[in-house]
């Protein structure tokens, strides 16, 4: 920055240059703020159809208690089943991205990531920014229907854990947003690549489906053989990204996952962040470069 | 048939943009018609090569206005798209600023600035204001230059009123003149237009003149423009560069277009009474007789001899000579471009 490079003023140069990608990434957040509120009634729809498959999954998971003598299915209850979809609501409202991958693949499409290439601006920073602000008006307008439905089936939940495990939730949380979030975008990126990626994003939702424990919690797979010995399916399952976006942080709140086993969990899931995080870039950066050299 | 411009009688000259043997090629898949041949597409798909850029030199000095003229796919848009780094070539070498535009370095982009007609960098659903405080921060401008450069073009363009009103609600020309106000926030030395006046009104057009040519004489602006219409040559361009099929045809002044090829006037006479059958051929082609006025085309080389020798004689009332339009001229230099032995069927287009 100046011609005089000692470490102090290279530091404090290097300090300044991050204070103004905080401000530049401050205001992008703000404008997509005010962007996200012009839709806010769309929100509320929104909000409201998402209470609807978890009653079809309750009434679904009564009758399976129904016909069978046993109290609880997998160590879950009929009490913990109704707790555990609840809370994989909340999960799948930090990790899940509607709209992320197809509108990162249309803008490939339609020419109109070339604003980004021209303009001095990181498209990925842009995106993170824009989701962010997309969650905060979610919450605000979520906020009123959540509160009233865990209101309503309160005692189905166990007493409300420690700080230290609220904390770990917590954290589950906020690295299952990031993780979605890097999984999504790198794959619309892929849209440099294929003309149309919701045939993937639909591959990749239904493999999400089932293996994030929005269907069923992922413990239920213990004890399923993979045929290795010693190995079953939640062993495997643990390994994959997926069941950070839905099961584990609510698996967290319930206590089923303590001690060293949560400190483990919690580590996988940052990994992930980071590897799909890193991925991103690299989809980023030679989809730019093969858009470069094949038309734009 | 290249004609250098003339870089020498004037003193002091930057290069700004320095441009040698680009060449862009894209490959295009060719899709038969039909299920069947489509069905054999998913196997196996004959693509070919299209030389969109085919070597193109081509050095501009700050403070140039450049028109970029061509017809429909000779290549103007792949121009812009390479010295604006969305896209690399396939050879040759390119410099803006001093930069390989295709490296997109933040120091290059910050210097620059690209409008393509209908592509926006609006907000769509915010007011423009918006979109320029965002620019503000991206192309880190200080508070009081933005603002005051901010203020300065809304006003040239008439549309201080409109920046708080959601982009969504405007007109395709009040959108456009948005556009270009969020263009040249950061003062870009810079810019290159996509057809900046592509379906607006005559009044927004001329708005639109008037704007970049008080910007671009204010800020010494480096401009290229591609365009359709001859109209923004002519309000705008010192500089006219043709292109056709991938190559730079003619590269001067728009009066030497003129004054190179036209071969013919159009000469306009009024006369007492229509004209007995064949009694202007002599002098030239009467395209148009309607009545008692005359339009000829009559050979420039000629123009001298001929015109006195129409006005000796009886009952003409009123005369005008003119020179051939601009479009028609443009039109004729774009078919003389040769053809193109990879896309014959484009060539008569």
């Amino acid at each position: 920055m100046s011609s005089d490079a000692s470490p102090t003023a290279i530091r404090s140069g290097r300090l300044a240059e991050c204070a103004t990608r905080l401000r530049i990434w401050w205001t992008m957040l703000a404008i997509c703020l005010e962007e996200r509120l012009a839709y806010r009634g769309d929100f509320i729809l929104g909000t409201a159809m998402r209470f609807l498959p978890i009653v079809t999954q309750v009434f679904l998971w009564t009758a399976v208690f129904a016909a069978t003598s046993r109290s609880d299915i997998a160590g879950y209850s009929k009490t913990d089943i109704v707790a555990y979809y609840l809370l994989t609501m909340v999960t799948r409202a930090f990790s899940s991205m509607p709209g992320l991958a197809g509108g990162v693949s249309r803008s490939i499409r339609d020419g109109s990531i070339k604003k980004y290439l021209v303009q001095p601006v990181d498209y990925v920073s842009f995106l993170l920014a824009a989701r962010i602000a997309h969650k905060l008006v979610y919450y605000a307008v979520a906020i009123l229907p959540f509160a009233v439905v865990f209101w309503i089936c309160r005692s189905y939940f166990p007493p409300v854990p420690d700080a230290a495990t609220i904390a770990a939730f917590v954290a589950s949380l906020l690295l299952s947003f990031l993780l979605g979030f890097f999984m999504e975008a790198t794959l619309g990126m892929l849209g440099f690549w294929v003309l149309e990626v919701s045939s993937i994003v639909f591959a990749y939702m239904l493999v999400q489906y089932l293996l994030s424990g929005h269907m069923f919690p992922i413990d239920m797979l213990a004890g399923i053989p993979t045929g290795i010995a010693g190995v079953d399916v939640a062993d495997v399952v643990r390994w994959l990204p997926f069941e950070y976006t839905a099961y584990f942080p609510a698996a967290v709140w319930l206590g089923k996952v303590q001690g060293a086993e949560l400190g483990r969990a919690l580590a996988i899931e940052a990994a992930w962040v980071i590897v799909m995080a890193v991925a991103c870039r690299i989809v980023w950066w030679r989809g730019t470069r093969r858009y470069s050299a094949y038309g734009g | 048939m290249h004609n250098t411009a003339d870089a020498t009688d004037r003193p002091s000259l930057e290069a700004v943009i320095r441009v040698e043997g680009l060449a862009k090629e894209y490959r295009v898949y060719d899709k038969p018609e039909g299920l069947g041949a489509s069905l054999r597409g998913l196997f196996h798909r004959k693509s070919r090569a299209v030389e969109a850029l085919r070597g193109v030199d081509l050095t501009v000095n700050r403070g140039e206005f450049v028109a970029l003229l061509g017809p429909n796919g000779a290549g103007k848009t792949t121009f812009l798209k390479l010295l604006s780094g969305i896209i690399t070539p396939s050879r040759g070498t390119a410099r803006v600023l001093g930069h390989v535009p295709w490296e997109r370095a933040d120091d290059f982009r910050r210097r620059f600035a690209l409008v393509m007609g209908q592509r926006n960098q609006l907000w769509w659903d915010l007011p423009a204001a918006e979109s320029f405080r965002l620019h503000k921060e991206i192309y880190r401008l200080d508070a009081a230059r933005f603002e005051r450069v901010r203020d300065e073009l809304v006003d040239l363009l008439g549309v201080r009123k409109l920046i708080l009103q959601p982009v969504r609600e405007l007109s395709l020309g009040e959108r456009m003149k948005l556009e270009l106000v969020a263009a040249l926030l950061h003062e870009p030395e810079v810019l290159f237009l996509d057809e900046p006046t592509i379906g607006l009104d005559v009044v927004a057009q001329h708005t639109i003149h008037e704007f970049l040519r008080h910007v671009q004489a204010e800020r010494r602006t480096t401009v290229m423009l591609t365009t359709h219409y001859m109209k923004d040559v002519a309000a705008l361009c010192e500089r006219v560069v043709v292109i056709t099929h991938g190559d730079i045809l003619y590269d001067g002044s728009l009066a030497e277009i003129v004054d190179r090829f036209t071969t013919h006037k159009i000469v306009t006479l009024d006369l007492d009474e229509p004209p007995a059958p064949g009694a202007l051929e002599r002098f030239g082609f009467p395209c148009e007789i309607r009545g008692p006025q005359v339009v000829m085309r009559i050979d420039r080389s000629r123009i001298a001899d001929v015109l006195p020798e129409i006005l000796r004689g009886a009952g003409v009332r009123d005369v005008s000579v003119e020179d051939v339009p601009l479009e028609e001229i443009v039109a004729g230099l774009f078919r003389s471009g040769r053809t193109r032995p990879a896309e014959p069927a484009e060539a008569t287009a």
